[in-house]
């Protein structure tokens, strides 16, 4: 066995989910060599970065054509490089540009991503999440070629602390051969969305709204439970996507990151989507009519039942107590 | 222009879930089903590229016979036809068995553009339209929110897409048609169906395709052996009783115990 994980690059170091790659990649690997790779158009930086965790080498994956990233230059230069190295599994965090090009390079290698994998356990087996975080599902890896597996944000611990290791790991260059005719895809510059004007990173106290509000009207019942509070108002994507509430209120891995002291919420599942953005808070209360919602994983309180009971009567508390 | 959206069957959202006897799928006697709201958006993304430029929308989805209804629903806000692959077979395959299927079913109809939701809400693969793209050697481009078409009606018509990258930051994809893209929700707001659209749709082609036709199935490479319950990690207070009294202690426990208020 020998496994390769591939760490991707945030604000010129290597990302904490990248440092969680490594660590699934380790734990999967035993006591067998694990290979990392960066892919860059410069790599040098990234590449002295990783040499100094306890990797069998690092390899230089480089080519002035993988800088800006698209799936089609990612594809072509990883499939060249697993042709060479022969890894038996290849282990990526499950980001963004993940989803975007793995699926791809496995099926040009006639085989099938394990996508958004939570844990590893001996055989191997992979867990994922069904049905929204309500099931999980444990799959294996059937196929007689290379295994791709990528894991979800937060589930495997990873550190870029590179510990009491003493020598580096030794470092490659691999130079894909990438023609720009291959790359049909032109992207732009990232930009940021509608200028923000409400700052919740910095709120105290947080009661954010999911699905279970049902509908725009209903809104009211939890505006006034913040206003009780003294909070801020949040939410789940659904009443984003919805326009009920604005973007900028939205909490998660494509909205807000918060971590208050308290985080209030209601009527939201708890899709990881969703939690990474604040499972931070120092102490997160839900109130959710099903008892088996993701939610009360990270949840230090819970009421279970009908919002439109318990949101009232929580406002009622609140002004009593105040 | 042609736009062909590929469109999966799930079950309704709250459905209350039970794990099948052999633990390799759901039960699905009592579960109502719906339309994977990704693939929602889109679909009415493809409506309103229609709506801009003329052309055709064409709904394919894989499934078994209860899948029909969600084709319809498709016309009924405004599809032109539907084709509709039967497979009794779909928990069998892995997400490139699946798309292998779509693809067969795709590529004689040599759409301009192929949407597809960026994931499914019950097996969450978030792969399909990925793997469609390689399997019809199409670029493409995923969580995308809008599209633009410019010189719809030529050979060289162009996409501009607005893909949304992390934390609130988006960035702009330009490629030649055809092309897949996979679609994010948020990007537009959803339409209903009306009554005369769910009139309409009854007259309105839907052909159906025998999965066993498009070729064998390869075996899957990712196989879903056992489904279980999440085990809880932590051990979360659980308020009990009426609504008023739940409210009032747990105030009094953010107070005393967890000193948040
Ligand atoms: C790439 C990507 C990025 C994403 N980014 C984000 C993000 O940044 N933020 C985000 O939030 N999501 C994000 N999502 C979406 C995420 O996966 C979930 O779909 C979303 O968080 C679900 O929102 P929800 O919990 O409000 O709705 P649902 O999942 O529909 O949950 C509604 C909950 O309300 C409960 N409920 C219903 N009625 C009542 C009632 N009367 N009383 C009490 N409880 C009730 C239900 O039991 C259920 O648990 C993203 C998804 C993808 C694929």
């Amino acid at each position: 066995m020998s496994v390769l994980v591939i760490l991707e690059e945030r604000n010129g170091k290597i990302s904490r989910t990248s440092w969680e790659a490594a660590a699934a990649a380790q734990q999967l690997a035993g006591t067998n060599p694990v290979i990392a790779a960066v892919l860059g158009a410069q790599t040098e930086s990234l590449a002295a970065e990783a040499a100094a965790k306890p990797f069998a080498k690092v390899i230089r994956v480089e080519h002035a054509l993988l800088a800006p990233y698209t799936p089609d230059a990612f594809t072509a230069a990883l499939r060249q490089l697993i042709q060479k190295e022969s890894p038996t599994h290849i282990v990526f965090p499950h980001t963004y540009q993940v989803r975007d090009y793995a699926p791809a390079l496995a099926t040009r290698m006639g085989q099938v991503l394990l996508g958004d994998v939570i844990a590893i356990e001996d055989g191997p087996v992979f867990t994922r999440q069904l049905m929204q975080g309500r099931l999980n599902g444990e799959y294996k890896h059937t196929g007689s070629g290379p295994c791709f597996v990528s894991v979800q944000a937060g589930a495997f611990r990873g550190s870029d602390d590179a510990g009491p290791q003493q020598t580096k790991a030794q470092i490659e260059l691999f130079r894909p051969s990438l023609d720009p005719a291959q790359i049909r895809t032109k992207p732009g510059e990232p930009f940021r969305g509608s200028a923000q004007t409400v700052d919740l990173g910095s709120a105290q106290l947080i009661v954010s709204v999911g699905r279970g509000i049902r509908e725009a009207e209903n809104l009211p019942l939890v505006e006034e439970l913040a206003k009780a509070l003294g909070a801020e108002l949040a939410a789940s994507r659904p009443i984003c996507d919805n326009g009920w509430l604005p973007m900028e209120r939205q909490v998660g891995s494509s909205g807000q990151s918060v971590a208050p002291k308290l985080y209030l919420a209601v009527g939201i599942s708890g899709a990881i989507q969703h939690l990474v953005g604040m499972k931070g808070s120092q102490c997160i209360v839900a109130i959710n009519k099903d008892p088996d919602a993701p939610i009360f994983e990270v949840a230090d309180y819970g009421i279970v039942g009908d919002l439109f009971e318990v949101v009232p009567a929580l406002t009622e508390a609140i002004k009593a107590a105040r | 222009m042609k736009i062909i959206v590929a469109i999966k069957q799930v079950p309704e959202r709250d459905a209350p879930l039970r794990i099948a006897s052999d633990a390799k799928g759901i039960e699905e006697r009592e579960l109502q089903w719906a339309m994977n709201e990704p693939d929602a958006y889109a679909l009415e993304e493809a409506l309103q590229l229609k709506e801009k430029h003329g052309g055709e929308v064409v709904i394919v989805s894989a499934g078994p016979e209860r899948v029909g209804a969600t084709i319809r629903e498709a016309l009924a806000k405004g599809a032109d036809r539907g084709i509709h692959i039967v497979a009794d077979d779909l928990a069998a395959r892995d997400a490139l068995g699946v798309a292998q299927l779509l693809a067969a079913a795709v590529k004689p109809e040599s759409p301009d553009l192929v949407l597809t939701g960026l994931q499914s809400e019950d097996l969450g693969l978030g792969q399909t339209g990925v793997i469609l793209a390689e399997l019809l050697n199409l670029p493409h481009a995923s969580l995308i929110l809008q599209v633009e078409i410019s010189s719809a009606d030529s050979p060289q018509a162009q996409i501009k897409a607005k893909r949304e990258l992390e934390e609130g930051w988006f960035q702009s994809i330009e490629m030649p048609t055809p092309a897949v893209l996979t679609i994010q929700s948020g990007g537009n707001k959803l339409r209903y169906a009306t009554l005369m659209g769910i009139k309409r749709a009854k007259t309105k082609e839907l052909r159906t395709l025998d999965a066993t036709s498009l070729g064998a199935a390869a075996a899957p490479v990712a196989v879903l052996d056992k489904i279980t319950l999440p085990q809880k990690k932590k051990s979360t207070q659980i308020i009990p009783g009426a609504a008023k009294e739940a409210a009032a202690t747990l105030v009094e426990k953010l107070k005393s115990e967890a000193r948040v208020l």
